[in-house]
Formats: C-alpha cells, structure tokens, sequence
C-alpha cells in the first residue's frame, strides 16, 4: 500500500501513458513529465510568493496580504491578473529582439535544470550520469539572460544591476562547484540519482546524509552561501538594490516579461534547493528509518520548502552587503574555506572508519574557520581620506 | 567570532515571527478602514471656519479681512470680501466673505492661517478623509463645507476651544465695560470702536 503511494505518480504515468501506441510511448512520457514540471513548479511559486509576503510580514511586526480571499490566499491569483493584464512597454532606444528574449532564456534555462532533479524514487526526468555537470552548466546560462535583459534594455541602471550580477554570480559560481565537488568525490559519480542512494542508508535509524559529516556540514554551509548568492537573494540581492537601482537589470521591464523574470528567479531558488537537498540533505531519503514508509516525494518537497523558508527567514534578517564586502566574502572567506573542504573530504575518506577522523576533521574545519574568519573577514579601518600630491 | 551577529539577527526575527501570534505587542497593524484609532486632540489637517449659533451663515467669525489669504504660504485661500456689512458675534457691524474658497490639494496643514487669525474664525479640523474622485471641483472646499459650529470645535479640540472661547468672552466684557464708560461719559467724541476688532495674539 505505502509502496504503491511512493510510486503513485510513477504508476499513474506508466498507465496514463500505456494507453498509446508503443512507438509513441518514450516521447509521450517525457513530454508528460515536462508538463508536470512545467505546471508544478509555477504553482509552487505561487504559493511560495504568498508565504513569503506573509512571513516577511510577520517578521516585521505586520499581517501581510489578507484582503484578496481568506487570508489572502487569493492574493497570488491577482497579482497574476495584474501582471498579465498590464501594459507590455519596451523602451523606445532598447533592442527589442534581445529585450524579448532575455526573460525566455532565463526562465527556459531554469526549466532545464529540473530535468535531473530526483524528486522521489524513481522519479527523475532524465537519469544522466553527468547530471550534476548538466545542472551547473545549464545554470551558468542565466547570467547570460541576466546581462541580455540589462544589456538590451539600454539604462544605465539595468546596466548596472546587470554587471553587478555577472560578477556575482560568476564569483559565486566557483564556491558553489567547489563545495559539491566534495559530495562527487565521497560518492564517487556525478549523477545525482547516485548521489541520493549514497545517502540512503541508516545507522541506528539516523541517516547517512552528507551533511552529518565534518566535511558534508561545512560544504553544506558554503553551498547555501553561494546559492543564496547566485540566486541573487537578500542579503546578496544587490543586482536588484531597489534602493540604489530601481530594480536592477529588470528596471525596464513591465508586465509579463516583467513576472517571466520574477518567476525566473523563484525557480531558480527552488531548482538550487532542491540540488542542496540532493546533495547534502538526502534528497527524498526520509530523516530516520522508521519513516521509511512515507511517500519519498513528501520527503523532497518538504525538504524542498524548509529550505525555502530558511531562505524567507533570511532575507527578514539580514541588510544587503557592499559590492566590495560581496565579493572579498567569495574570495578571501568561501573560496578558501571550499578548498580547504576538499582537502577534508579527502582526508575523512582515507582516516578510516573510527572516531579519530571524526575529531581531526572537525578541529581542521573549526580551526580555519575561526582563522580565516579573524583574518580575512577582520573590520578594515577607514580613517580619513589622505592625499599623496595635494597636501 | 564570524556570524555571530547573524545568529543573533536570526534569532532576533524569529521571536518577531512567532510573538506576532501570540501578543499584540509584536502585531501592531491596525486594520484601517475597519478599525481606527482615536485620533490625538492636537491632531491638526485642514482648516475650518467656526460659527457660533444655529445658523452657519450669520454666525461666521470671519469678518472677510484676508490676512489668512495673504499669509498663507502655499496660497490657498481664496477670499471674497462682502460689499455690505452685517453684525458679528458682538454685535458690531462687520464685513463677511462672499466668497471663501480653500484648496486642499494645495493645503499643506501648516496651521499658519489659524496663528494669524485675530478673530479665531479658522480653525484646523482633524477630518482627514477628504479624498473625492472629482479632482476639480471636489477638492476645492466652499466657506459652507468649510463652516462648522463652535460645538464641533469643543467637540474635536475641547481644551483648545475651552481657551479660545473665555478669551472671547474676556474680550466681549471688556468691549461692554468700555462701552458702558464711555456711554457715561460726557463727551460722545470716541465711539466704541477699536476694542470689538482689537487683534488678539494669534495662538492655538
């Protein structure tokens, strides 16, 4: 019975898709996936947008949305009725083919990156063995969309929110890498089935997920940093810094592109926590093996969502950083600490199994931690400004 | 040590989030349209013109001398002064606006017109609901929505009022007690008057 629920939807499209002929069968399961991942993820982004609204509010003291239905559930319903009904306006001096294409790309781009996602067992679009590989480079490509939406729209703060970005993102893309390159090197493949049936074992009814290990913690830490960074959310939000940019390289959009990138930015912090869960967080493995019955897709999504509010719980918390303070935390904190987790990883692989490689890798990691955060990340002084000609 | 402080913040806005349950104190929105809050006596928004009596349009305390118009820094006042005369509070025979218009688009609430009235005819009003989908002629307040009885102001401002209305009434002994001396005095040759418009300091 519980099996049958794991596998329900697994089940469903075998028999949905059963009922066509056999020559049609491949391409008639793939596209069927990809319209459930084309009409899941948008709808989660939908309620995603409330709660976050909500839980900003509560953090600030206020009630949030709750005019649109009870509770302002149907809040997300209007502000799509809005965004669609509004006046599409492209600039008069912008290039129009690339400010049209700048939101596809991006929200294409992202689509993509859920094809290797496993979302419960059996459950994954497309099982490569370099899968991780393929989500990295499809995800590397929405910076391209990012500085074809500030590049073509022709304002200097699209411009600007757009250069912002490419650098952050490409700064922050290296720590990303480097702290999931630990997880290919314990498990030995890049694809991420793989990776989550590494996962999938208990000791004790605890599981062995990545992240209760020295090394696995650590590169969890990091990946968070820089996903959170290559989301550009809060506190890296500075492409957008409504507050110095209007909104960054979406300055000129309106309408429905406008929502296209609003909605592209959201699949993108879903589609990077869900590779988090995956990598670090067991994927749809359950927290202890006595809840080994409940549906893995639960486990996924509501992996899935923790890490959305975490992400919520943030961006309540913290002020955004200085471009300068953005980019020494990349490469004079994360950067180092990420390496420095390679080399840990290798070590916890060949220390053995006892306790020693338990205590040495911890003291190595806390060690640099508390080093590298005294002298890289240390308050720089800024006296006054001193000249060297004029005085 | 590093990330201390975020810790600290994380923590800081997680009591928020769950206190915004549980106790009013992290909850402070008030839902406005259904629920307000009393507003504070020396709330001040836009002005009015108080009238003593039943009838708004023979009780007027304006006497039309337009020193709010011109002391209005936004110039905002726009003011008729009548051709006859018809006599005020005290009795005596005064010039009363014909015409007493105030832009509220225009008004910026400065209070400066009430500080320089010298017959506490104008007074601030703390009515903020004032917005009207006719841009034009809505928003251009005539002096009969502008007029509103001296009970209104106690009403609204009552220690305010309560001053405005024993000076006046100090003002108007006076003005008898004058008139009375000089009614038993012999000579007739100075007429009771300067002290029924004699200016008050301006104070509200």
């Amino acid at each position: 019975m519980f099996a049958t629920l794991d596998q329900i939807f697994v089940l469903f499209k075998q028999w949905l898709v059963g009922l066509l002929p056999a020559g049609l069968q491949p391409v008639a399961g793939v596209l069927l996936c990809v319209v459930v991942i084309i009409g899941l993820f948008p709808g989660l982004f939908a309620l995603t947008v409330l709660l976050e609204r909500k839980g900003l509010a509560r953090i600030q003291n206020r009630i949030g949305p709750n005019r649109a239905g009870p509770f302002g559930l149907l809040q997300p319903i209007a502000d799509a009725i809005k965004s669609l009904t509004k006046e599409d306006i492209v600039p008069l001096s912008a290039d129009g083919t690339v400010h049209f294409l700048a939101p596809l790309v991006l929200v294409v781009a992202v689509f993509m990156g859920f094809a290797v996602l496993p979302m419960g067992r059996n459950m994954v679009l497309v099982d490569m063995d370099a899968s991780l590989l393929f989500f990295f480079a499809v995800g590397a490509s929405t910076e391209l969309s990012v500085f074809m939406a500030g590049w073509s729209s022709r304002n200097k703060y699209s411009l600007l929110g757009a250069m912002r970005a490419v650098a952050q993102m490409i700064s922050y893309e290296v720590p990303l890498l480097m702290s999931s390159v630990a997880v290919v090197m314990m498990t030995g493949s890049l694809s991420l089935v793989k990776i989550v049936e590494a996962q999938n074992h208990y000791t004790w009814g605890l599981p062995h997920w990545y992240i209760f290990t020295p090394w696995g913690f650590a590169g969890f830490v990091m990946f968070a940093i820089a996903a959170t960074a290559e989301t550009n959310r809060s506190p890296f939000d500075l492409p957008e810094g409504e507050s110095e940019l209007v909104a960054g390289y979406f300055t000129e959009y309106s309408g429905f592109k406008f929502a296209l990138f609003f909605l592209g930015e959201y699949l993108g912090m879903f589609s990077i926590s869900g590779l988090g869960t995956t990598l670090f967080l067991g994927g749809w493995s359950a927290p202890f093996a006595f809840l080994g019955w409940v549906p893995s897709w639960i486990w996924f999504f509501g992996k899935l969502m923790l890490s959305i509010c975490v992400f919520i719980w943030v961006r309540g918390t913290l002020p955004r950083l200085r471009q300068d303070q953005l980019m020494n935390f990349a490469w004079k904190f994360v950067l180092p600490m990420t390496l420095l987790n390679l080399f840990v990883a290798g070590l916890w692989r060949f220390l053995g199994d006892g306790w020693q490689r338990w205590v040495v890798c911890s003291a190595i990691l806390v060690l640099a931690y508390v080093i590298v955060g005294r002298v890289e990340m240390r308050r720089q002084h800024v006296g006054p400004r001193s000249y060297r000609y004029a005085e | 040590m590093l990330g201390e402080g975020i810790l600290k913040g994380l923590a800081e806005t997680a009591k928020n989030f769950a206190g915004s349950f549980v106790s009013a104190e992290r909850l402070t929105t008030v839902e406005y349209p259904e629920q307000r809050i009393a507003p504070i006596e020396a709330t001040r928004v836009f002005p009015f013109l108080v009238y003593d009596g039943p009838e708004w349009e023979a009780g007027l305390r304006c006497v039309a001398c337009q020193i709010c118009e011109k002391e209005c820094p936004p110039k905002c006042i726009y003011i008729e002064k009548s051709k006859d005369k018809k006599p005020d509070a005290v009795g005596k025979q005064q010039f009363y606006p014909a015409k007493f218009d105030i832009d509220v688009s225009v008004c910026m609430s400065c209070q400066i017109c009430v500080e320089v009235c010298p017959f506490e005819a104008i007074k601030m009003d703390t009515e903020f609901e004032l917005s009207t989908d006719d841009r034009f002629g809505g928003l251009l307040h005539d002096r009969k929505q502008l007029a509103k009885s001296n009970e209104y102001y106690h009403h609204i401002h009552p220690t305010e009022a309560a001053e405005v209305d024993a000076r006046l009434a100090e003002e108007k002994a006076k003005a008898e007690a004058k008139a009375k001396a000089a009614a038993a005095a012999p000579k007739p040759a100075v007429p009771a008057a300067k002290p029924a418009a004699k200016p008050v300091e301006g104070e509200a």
